[in-house]
């Protein structure tokens, strides 16, 4: 093959992968968009908090919020109920998740424990009386229904997965306990999530 | 068009010369409907046809049902309601799209499992097989998207669980969820995107059904025996076939006849016998149905998703061998795909030279218990995950997989087959012996 052929070739080469390499790139802007728009829309993706009122919330009941388009459980848990959660904090180690999954915590594997997964409370009222937890089974994504299931927490009807009184994963196909959100008392009976 | 031989198309007129040198369409319809079809071809051979008729209904009453619908959460609900109690005859156009899905699944039901048990899926046949599995996927997806847009509880919750299962995926499962719904939640973006999919698939579906037919007519049709059409010469391949118009077209439409009077009874006298009343509750994200349960022709897999689940022995030491990354949840999404995976992987499973089922002495009892296996499964799926019917799910998914995987490849080697009979004329001839002399052999009516 002589010189002058050699370069003939390389010039045709290089031409094929520019035009495949330029096709590629064209090809690819054009489809990105049409991936990228079925992402969240800036509206949806607008972080909303919300405050929530309390104070008809009594002892040994719940109430389910809707906030950003999934449920939210609020129970103010009697004293029967938190005795009973912190004694089976012992086995937390055993426990299908053993982590806290609380976003409000700054340590990210904290371990599951009751007081990891409560809200403090606000004044005057003793500790572990609320919790606020996605009202999502972290299996499928059903609403798990409260005070029931085997360990007289959380029970989700669609695949069985029982959660217990601190909402941790103790029976079932769900991977993790009820992830708690961003929460905090603004005042004595105000609740802002987010 | 195809390899049997047999007379094609001949323009007679110089009108019809002239369109056949510009566009040869009346002789690929010619080809395609005159196709040498094997004589022997039983009641089983029917399904294709109902198929192909029930996509165009459901094409058809989908559409009309558009022009009443409005894709919205807030409306979508009521707009139902406005077809089933104001538009004109929309209650029965909207039954009969609902009971076609079903009609669709029973078919394509009937059709595989035919497959199955003929050995049609074997060589020269896979690509057939692999296409109609796919439109067996673009199926379930639409029919799923379909039952999201009356936007009831059930289509809201089961929204939830379906695109959950996308969630589990390790690491990028909560983007591709998200990216799924456009949103962290069900909500309008999923409502509206799947309402302009499931108008669309059915399109695809249409030009899937095309490619389907072009492969089978490429390779001719398998049939009871599982022997194939002599090619040597035009006159032996008329001796085992006939054309399919008029001979199979009016079968197939006698067949289709029958099937749509019971079809009319269920949409005229019980058109939601099949449905949940769940469903006619408008969509509320804060309570989930007590039982959530998907349509009957979704519960098999249900039944295979539901059944692995972190107590079994598998799935546990599945996680400990990927370091957690397969967890329960992902093993039971793995489990349900995986489950239609080794069913589209059968051409190659199956190590049996005998094709049909027919000459398969031990083959037969494996095959009737699969199809007990998935009637099982479509029961157990319905039933609450709890008590005995867990188990019964993990016993009945395991013989599913153990099928293809084990029994399939095996029966090839250790089963002695049957010596199936030369030709399908033999079969044919066997069946209806010629008759002789006419009248003299029929017994008179008792």
């Amino acid at each position: 093959m002589s010189h002058a052929d050699d370069t003939q070739g390389t010039r045709r080469d290089f031409l094929y992968y520019a035009t495949a390499g330029a096709g590629a790139v064209v090809t690819g802007a054009a489809v990105w968009p049409l991936v990228n728009q079925m992402n969240p829309s800036a509206d949806v993706q607008a972080l909303a908090s919300i405050r929530v009122d309390v104070s008809p919330v009594d002892p040994g009941t719940q109430i389910t919020v809707l906030w950003q388009g999934k449920p939210v459980f609020i129970r103010h848990r009697t004293g029967a109920e938190i005795a009973e959660a912190q004694s089976e904090d012992a086995d937390t180690e055993s426990m299908p998740d053993p982590l806290a999954r609380n976003e409000n915590l700054a340590i990210a594997d904290a371990p599951a424990t009751d007081a990891n997964r409560t809200l403090p409370s606000p004044e005057g009222e003793g500790e572990g009386a609320w919790i606020v937890q996605m009202g999502v089974c972290t299996h499928l994504g059903c609403v798990p229904l409260g005070d029931s299931g085997d360990f007289g927490g959380w029970f989700c009807p669609c695949h069985g997965s029982h959660y217990d009184k601190s909402g941790r994963i103790r029976k079932g196909p769900a991977p993790r306990n009820l992830p708690i959100p961003v929460a905090s008392f603004v005042d004595g009976s105000t609740i802002q999530l987010g | 068009m195809g390899g049997i031989p047999h007379d094609h198309y001949e323009p007679k007129s110089d009108m019809e010369k002239a369109l056949h040198k510009r566009l040869p369409i009346v002789g690929l319809m010619y080809d395609t409907l005159m196709i040498p079809t094997p004589k022997n071809l039983n009641w089983m051979w029917i399904w294709g046809i109902v198929l192909t008729f029930t996509l165009v209904l459901q094409i058809v009453t989908g559409i009309v049902l558009v022009m009443h619908y409005t894709p919205h959460v807030d409306l979508a609900f009521s707009s139902v309601e406005h077809i089933m109690r104001n538009v004109n005859g929309g209650a029965m156009i909207r039954y009969f799209h609902m009971n076609g899905a079903s009609l669709f699944f029973l078919a394509v039901y009937m059709h595989m499992f035919r497959s199955l048990y003929y050995g049609s899926y074997k060589a020269p046949r896979e690509v057939t097989w692999i296409i109609g599995m796919l439109m067996y996927l673009l199926m379930m997806g639409t029919a799923f998207m379909g039952y999201v847009l009356p936007w009831g509880q059930m289509s809201f919750h089961g929204t939830a669980v379906i695109t959950g299962l996308f969630g589990a995926i390790p690491f990028i499962g909560d983007s591709i969820q998200t990216w799924l719904l456009g949103a962290s939640a069900v909500g309008q973006p999923a409502l509206n995107r799947f309402f302009s999919l499931h108008y669309l698939l059915p399109f695809v579906l249409l030009g899937l059904t095309v490619l389907h037919i072009w492969a089978f007519h490429t390779t001719g049709n398998n049939n009871p025996t599982g022997v194939e059409v002599r090619r040597t010469s035009k006159e032996d391949a008329e001796k085992d076939t006939l054309p399919f118009w008029p001979y199979f077209v009016i079968k197939d439409l006698f067949a289709l006849g029958i099937i749509l009077v019971l079809f009319m009874a269920v949409v005229g006298f019980m058109p939601n016998y099949l449905g949940h009343p769940d469903n006619y509750i408008p969509a509320n994200a804060l309570v989930t149905p007590s039982h959530i349960v998907p349509e009957w022709y979704f519960l098999p897999f249900y039944a295979i998703l539901r059944a692995f689940d972190g107590e079994v022995w598998l799935v546990m030491l599945v996680e400990w061998l990927s370091f957690g990354i397969i967890d329960a949840k992902f093993f039971g999404v793995l489990a349900m795909f995986g489950a239609i995976a080794v069913m589209a992987l059968a051409p190659w499973l199956d190590t049996s030279r005998v094709r049909s089922g027919r000459y398969r002495p031990q083959f037969k009892w494996w095959f009737w218990l699969l199809v007990i296996d998935f009637i099982v499964l479509m029961w157990v799926g319905a039933m609450p995950a709890e008590g005995i019917y867990p188990y019964i799910a993990l016993i009945a998914s395991t013989y599913w997989f153990a099928y293809f995987l084990v029994i399939l490849p095996l029966l090839g080697v250790i089963e002695k087959p049957d010596t199936p009979p030369a030709t399908i004329e033999e079969d044919f001839n066997a069946h209806y012996p010629a008759k002789t002399s006419g009248d003299a052999v029929q017994t008179p009516a008792e």
